[in-house]
């Protein structure tokens, strides 16, 4: 029987996995995955807010990557200047948010927690809110999934049956703000974009719907927790990165298959 | 100028006076168009006319500077978009892509799929299929909810001239069978579909329109375009309502955008007169 704090990290992982399938997914289909990063890392900036006013860690978070989600969504996305100034916006943020947490008086924070995760230091409240996110994630994606699907594959025929392509994307960067806000425990702020992206482009390889791509993803995702945090025991490395470790191993693997069955 | 006909309203969609500007540039301006229960129109114009412009504005899509749209009431529309690239990385059957976003079932997606000839294809992936395979799909999708006007954005484009023909007299066919109405866009300007009721030549403006002028008896036009494709392919008699001063200084830049097919469809048309 394994440690309870080796089970909660097992659960914390799962449950993030259950939402990053398929919001991963879209991520890869829509080419969202610098979206996501700049998200990801916009999150420190609400870590070191949320410190300085003692408000919770996930409404800090939550806070910053939602108002960075609506900037990018502002932007419109996928032309060139929007992706630059992405660039700006994102490593402005997370710098922000490094140098804003060394004034927060009389506080010692280790960042690295934050920056890398600390699956393994996951509480009972955490799970709570890893699991209520994913699943309320889980729900945007499901109540929107046609027309999400329609509006990716392409915006004037989802426009010609009667859905809002810009609304569409809301609901996505929405919901990429709060897989930020549930992920960064697990595997931290410069790691949650890999943990969307490359379980997804794994299931890729063996999907021929897009339902069985996220829910492949979700697969390769839970394995990758579970392996990471095997490994992570096993050889006394970080948690967070072992399981992008195994997220990749698992990558190369189906693409070694992939290769063979062809 | 005006594309109105019909009487006043029994028209699918009505247009009138749309100017559609993007920044400086004016893409349509003062364009009035209708299009009639059953009717088939085709538009023509050269790259940049505005053609896509005219059927987005028609549909809704595109902001109008000035003018006003009007569409039936609960009227059904069927598109069919000029581009649809399908990204690799999205797997997407055939028969999931019908079904988005209303799901259908498998009895109507078969029939459909039946109906424009690509019955084989339900379990294909899209990114898999050819460019002729992908239109017919497309056109699948768009009778599914059983449309009153079908609306197409260069369908045929990349599609040979046998594809081309076999597909406009889909088009035709279906109009039989269920009096569809059908707005077709081709930059071809001289060769557009026979089975048309109207061609509206567009180049910013409504150049001119008409009926389509078969030119069918003389043997060179079977031999370059009716030849094999059951005379669904017709010639368009190309005329302005305005004169030309010089064979390559049009006034609307046509023959800037479409040198070569410009030169061939004069000299078909002077064949024409010659064997006429």
């Amino acid at each position: 029987m394994p440690d309870e704090f080796l089970i909660r990290a097992g659960l914390a992982g799962i449950g993030l996995s259950v939402a990053a399938g398929p919001l991963g997914s879209f991520v890869v289909w829509r080419r969202m995955a610098y979206i996501g990063d700049a998200t990801a890392h916009a999150s420190i900036l609400g870590v070191a807010l949320a410190l300085a006013t003692s408000l919770p860690i996930y409404a800090g978070t939550v806070t910053v990557a939602l108002a960075m989600a609506f900037a990018v969504t502002a932007l419109g996305g996928r032309g060139h200047a929007a992706d630059t100034v992405l660039g700006v916006l994102a490593h402005s943020a997370l710098a922000l948010g490094l140098v804003a947490v060394s004034f927060v008086p009389g506080l010692r924070v280790d960042l690295s927690a934050y920056l890398f995760g600390d699956v393994l230091a996951v509480s009972r409240y955490d799970l709570i809110w890893v699991w209520g996110g994913s699943l309320i994630i889980l729900a945007l994606l499901a109540w929107r999934w046609s027309g999400l699907l329609t509006a990716t594959l392409n915006e004037e025929l989802a426009q010609a049956a009667g859905l809002d392509p810009r609304r569409e994307k809301l609901a996505l960067v929405i919901a990429l703000a709060l897989v930020v806000a549930v992920a960064i425990k697990i595997v931290g702020a410069l790691l949650i974009a890999a943990l969307l992206i490359i379980p997804a482009a794994t299931a890729h390889n063996m999907a021929r719907s897009p339902e069985a791509m996220a829910a492949g993803a979700t697969g390769v995702g839970i394995v990758s927790v579970l392996g990471g945090l095997w490994g992570s025991l096993r050889f006394d490395t970080p948690a967070g990165p072992s399981i992008v470790v195994a997220a990749a191993f698992l990558f190369v693997l189906g693409l070694a298959f992939g290769t063979v069955r062809r | 100028m005006s594309g109105m006909s019909g009487e006043p309203g029994v028209s699918l969609i009505k247009a009138a006076g749309l100017t559609v500007r993007r920044g400086a540039v004016t893409v349509i301006s003062a364009v009035s168009i209708a299009i009639d229960p059953g009717e088939i129109v085709t538009i023509v114009g050269p790259n940049g006319s505005g053609k896509s412009s005219l059927v987005r504005a028609l549909i809704g899509l595109e902001p109008l500077t000035q003018g006003a749209v009007i569409r039936r009431e609960g009227l059904r529309i069927g598109y069919v978009p000029q581009r649809l690239h399908i990204d690799a990385g999205l797997p997407m059957t055939v028969r999931r892509f019908l079904s988005l976003p209303r799901p259908v079932s498998d009895a109507e997606a078969d029939a459909a799929l039946a109906r424009t000839g690509v019955a084989a294809l339900g379990r294909q992936q899209l990114s898999r299929l050819s460019g002729g395979q992908l239109q017919r799909v497309l056109l699948a999708r768009a009778i599914l909810s059983d449309p009153e006007i079908l609306i197409l954005d260069e369908p045929t484009q990349g599609m040979d001239q046998t594809g081309s023909a076999g597909f406009y007299r889909l088009l035709a066919e279906l109009r039989a069978e269920t009096g569809v109405a059908v707005l077709l866009v081709s930059h071809d300007l001289h060769v557009v579909m026979s089975a048309s009721d109207r061609i509206i030549c567009l180049n910013g403006h409504i150049c001119c329109e008409g009926a389509p002028q078969v030119v069918s008896a003389a043997p060179e036009y079977r031999a370059l375009f009716g030849l094999g494709t059951g005379g669904a392919l017709a010639l368009y008699r190309h005329e302005h309502d305005h004169a030309h001063d010089h064979e390559h200084d049009h006034e609307h830049d046509h023959d800037r955008d479409h040198g070569p097919t410009d030169h061939s469809h004069r000299h078909h048309n002077h064949e024409a007169e010659d064997a006429g």
